[in-house]
């Protein structure tokens, strides 16, 4: 009872923070949605990238494809403001997951760098198809519908949303890595030729791994697009060289292949990101190339992995002073 | 010797121009003891790897439980009920042993959504128990990579064990194993398959320990197969001697 009461009482208090914050700052609203997305974008990464240890700089190519197919949907199937986007989401939602299987088939079967690179082409790739594809706006992009109220209710409903698909996303991830598939795929980034050999069905795990973070990149890219307002092919829907490159930092940043690694590595480094537009305008790049460099630097196992590297024990990792379990015989 | 569980029919493996097998045939009866010995070089890890499904034979029939297997992936055959453990020892090295256990756990799902299935009280019962049977569970919260060679080795083996296979292909179980030690080991072989029921295909440098363990005895030497017989004959085999000195 006490333990279980010492467990939820940080959640509790991050419960709080999260629900009061929006009431209280209204001005940052937005920039706290933001912050959820890039949550989404380090968990989502982590699947693949950090317990699985598939390095994909690809990842951002699902967010954009829920995003346009939510818009599309929107724009196209005239139904009202709340409904459009409800069916919207679930259909970019569910593109990005067709598309992750698809995709998986081919670039799953690639290992170490070579998997690195080919999910680069990716996004690249998709950006310059949507930049000259007319039917979703080419190079001009596409603009979401007008949202049923003034602008200060538009921003906390996309706060909710955003905050509530971060949280599901969360705890759907815990869910999983404390499974077989957890593991499974854990086993896959320590030695996927071991795994072969005992017998895992390797395939199938890497591809659905691929599916859970294409799952919520394609429903959190219905969502940016309408809380943006404007999508832009290059700089918003598949934006590589931003969001891309970010989810990766931010996982490493917190520590890949943990649950609360990617988190606390969104948070700081959106914060840092945010104070840096703040006070250091115009050298922004600049001061985020220097952390970029830091990071990689003196946290290449990130802050929850320097922390796993000092103090073992905290993580569970110690010699039992027990020889031998309860009620056995050797 | 018909009825074997594991038949391999004149099997030959080449790499380029080196003929590393040449029309192996041997036998493995269900729940007996078989080693497999010869010099540094004779394609005994070869012959495994071709068994194993790692590699395509150029030539030749292996059967398991009299199927044909020459032509499935290693995942596939393992799933059968035959796995291998590794010369240069393969654990997963940033998970504890107890991971390393769970998900050792025979992998013979069928449903899509076994995948996600929990870690029942059973399975956690199981692993301990078989990690205290190597002598591991105290480590069993210890991150496998920070583990000795040996204890990675032992691991190895208990993981092989979770996974309830018919057949275990053991590659130099002993190498790299404290002496003190190794008579524990062969003590532990053997209970394996005359408690377990699981039948053993070892391949062993220490004459001492395949020569206690096994029941018979195959001896390669430069890719062909020289004798087999029981340990005795084996031992004083004169052509094993040679092959051992270096006169073959």
């Amino acid at each position: 009872m006490q333990e279980s009461v010492r467990r939820l009482l940080p959640l509790a208090a991050i419960a709080v923070v999260v629900i009061a914050a929006p009431l209280l700052f209204p001005d940052y609203r937005t920039q706290m949605a933001l912050l959820w997305v890039m949550v989404i974008f380090a968990l989502t990464w982590d699947v693949v990238g950090g317990q699985m240890g598939y390095n994909s700089f690809g990842n951002v190519f699902f967010f954009g494809v829920g995003m346009y197919a939510c818009a599309v949907v929107q724009r196209d199937a005239g139904l009202d403001y709340y409904t459009g986007l409800a069916v919207g989401v679930a259909i970019g939602t569910a593109l990005a997951v067709l598309a992750a299987a698809a995709i998986g088939a081919g670039l799953l079967g690639l290992r170490g760098h070579y998997f690195a690179i080919g999910t680069l082409g990716l996004g690249i790739a998709a950006a310059e198809i949507a930049a000259s594809w007319d039917y979703i706006g080419a190079g001009a992009g596409l603009v979401t519908p007008v949202f049923p109220g003034d602008i200060q209710d538009r921003t906390l409903f996309y706060y909710w949303l955003c905050l509530i698909v971060a949280v599901i996303t969360f705890f759907t991830l815990r869910w999983l890595y404390a499974g077989r598939f957890g593991l499974a795929i854990n086993a896959i980034r320590d030695d996927e030729d071991k795994a072969e050999a005992m017998g895992l069905r390797t395939t199938r795990y890497k591809t659905v791994a691929w599916c859970v973070s294409a799952f919520f990149l394609g429903m959190t890219g219905g969502l940016v697009g309408n809380m943006v307002g404007f999508i832009d092919p290059r700089d918003v829907a598949f934006a590589g060289a931003t969001f891309g490159v970010w989810m990766v930092l931010m996982a490493i940043l917190g520590g890949k292949g943990t649950l609360w690694g990617p988190v606390i590595g969104a948070a700081i480094f959106h914060i840092t990101q945010e104070l840096f537009w703040t006070w250091l305008l115009g050298w922004q790049r600049v001061a985020l190339g220097l952390l970029i460099v830091l990071i990689v630097v003196f946290f290449p196992q990130g802050i929850l992995g320097w922390l796993r590297e000092r103090r073992p024990e905290l993580f569970g990792h110690r010699v039992d002073a027990a020889r031998s379990g309860p009620g056995r015989s050797g | 010797m018909a009825g074997s569980l594991l038949e391999v029919r004149n099997v030959s493996k080449r790499f380029g121009g080196v003929v590393a097998n040449r029309e192996i045939s041997l036998d493995v009866p269900e729940g007996r003891i078989v080693g497999l010995i010869g010099p540094n070089g004779s394609g005994k890890t070869t012959l495994f790897n071709s068994i194993v499904g790692h590699h395509p034979i150029d030539a030749g029939a292996i059967r398991f439980q009299g199927r044909e297997i020459s032509t499935l992936r290693v995942s596939e055959i393992a799933r059968l009920g035959m796995l291998r453990t590794f010369q240069q020892t393969r654990v997963y090295d940033k998970m504890t042993c107890l991971q390393n256990m769970r998900i050792s756990l025979p992998t013979r799902e069928v449903s899509f959504f076994d995948m996600f299935a929990r870690f029942s009280p059973e399975v956690d019962e199981r692993a301990e128990a078989l990690l205290e049977f190597t002598g591991l569970y105290a480590k069993r919260h210890l991150r496998a990579g920070d583990m000795s060679f040996g204890q990675q080795k032992l691991l190895e083996f208990a993981m092989a064990l979770m996974a309830e296979p018919k057949l275990l292909l053991l590659d130099e179980p002993t190498a790299g194993i404290n002496p003190t030690l190794i008579n524990g080991l062969i003590e532990r072989l053997k209970r394996v398959n005359a408690d377990l029921g699981i039948t053993l295909l070892v391949i062993e440098h220490n004459m001492r320990v395949i020569m206690n363990l096994a029941q018979h005895i195959y001896c390669l030497a430069h890719g062909e197969l020289l004798a087999d017989g029981p340990p005795e004959r084996i031992r004083d085999d004169q052509r094993v001697i040679d092959a051992y000195l270096g006169a073959h």
